[in-house]
């Protein structure tokens, strides 16, 4: 079990690091992208969602520190 | 154009993760003796090529869109963590990470282990740089697998991690020293900036979006979010330095 738990935890620093918001933000903002995926300025949504939720994380982090 | 980015994203971040692992060798390799930091090495990078082999090929049998999404997903929550850290250490709410320090104090832990007896193999030291080799080295396959399948170019990503492989024994060979000289944060913030772009472009088309100009979207990508990082350390540099004059008043 301890194993199990511990290679578990190994890839969840791994990919999601510090900051799971930004996952969680990431997948959001995939799923809103499939929405409009038939609109053809789907593209933009991914990229300007990238920018506001980084802004907002290094705001939370700044703040922490 | 894009798979010079692929080698160089390779490349890069391949780098980055080796010179981390090389410093951890060197440090038991002096200390402890190279026969146990040998070994250990050569046994992580035998599990690593196990895990290559084991999982690679399957990543060929999915269909490139849900790839696309999932891996570039994958990609860009792994690049945004790296993108983020640089910029906080770039603007000084992090501090620097110091390959001489992770030297000094792996020596030290070394050290402190006591002696290593006759030519036995020395336990401390195989884990140590097994265990070291091996996470460096995960994150560097599940870079160059993910980006090599999600491109249909695994030969040109393997390729990238090669050189890297090259470039830092051949630097850590020359120095015997950590490569403290490796500015690593700046290296750090273009693999995650080419982590990011990359992952976007990706998870965006696995999705269902189609960029302008194709594969050219990731060269306006990389440069959206380059100008973007800049505003952002300047930014956290302003905010520093208004917060430190505003204690000294306050003192």
């Amino acid at each position: 079990m301890k194993y199990v738990l511990s290679f578990f935890r190994f890839w969840y620093d791994f990919i999601v690091g510090d900051d799971w918001t930004v996952a969680v933000a990431v997948v959001t903002a995939l799923a809103l992208t499939a929405l409009l995926a038939h609109f053809a300025g789907a593209w933009v949504v991914l990229p300007l969602s990238v920018l506001a939720f980084l802004g907002v994380s290094l705001r939370r982090a700044s703040r922490r520190t | 154009m894009s798979g010079l980015f692929l080698f160089l994203a390779a490349f890069l971040a391949s780098a980055v993760e080796m010179v981390e692992a090389l410093t951890i060798v060197l440090a038991v390799g002096l200390t402890r003796g190279w026969r146990s930091a040998l070994m250990g090495t050569g046994a992580a990078l035998l599990v690593l090529a196990v895990v290559i082999v084991a999982f690679g090929p399957a990543l060929g049998r999915i269909p490139l869109e849900t790839l696309r999404l999932i891996v570039g997903g994958l990609l860009l929550i792994f690049g945004v963590q790296w993108w983020r850290k640089a910029i906080l250490r770039s603007s000084g709410f992090k501090a620097l990470h110091d390959e001489d320090a992770t030297f000094l104090e792996e020596t030290a832990a070394a050290r402190a282990q006591g002696a290593v007896r006759g030519s036995g193999l020395d336990a401390y030291g195989f884990v140590l740089t097994f265990k070291s080799v091996l996470l460096e080295g995960l994150e560097v396959a599940f870079i160059v697998v993910t980006f090599g399948a999600s491109a249909g170019q695994l030969g040109l990503a393997a390729l990238g991690a090669g050189v890297a492989l090259l470039t830092v024994l051949g630097a850590g060979l020359a120095l015997h020293r950590p490569l403290n000289q490796v500015p690593e944060n700046t290296l750090k913030f273009a693999v995650g900036l080419m982590l990011s772009s990359f992952g976007t472009f990706w998870a965006a088309e696995g999705a269902g979006a189609v960029w302008p100009g194709g594969d050219l979207s990731i060269l306006g990508l990389l440069a959206l979010y380059s100008l973007a990082s800049w505003g952002f350390v300047n930014w956290l540099r302003r905010e520093k330095v208004l917060r430190s004059s505003g204690q000294e008043v306050q003192a």
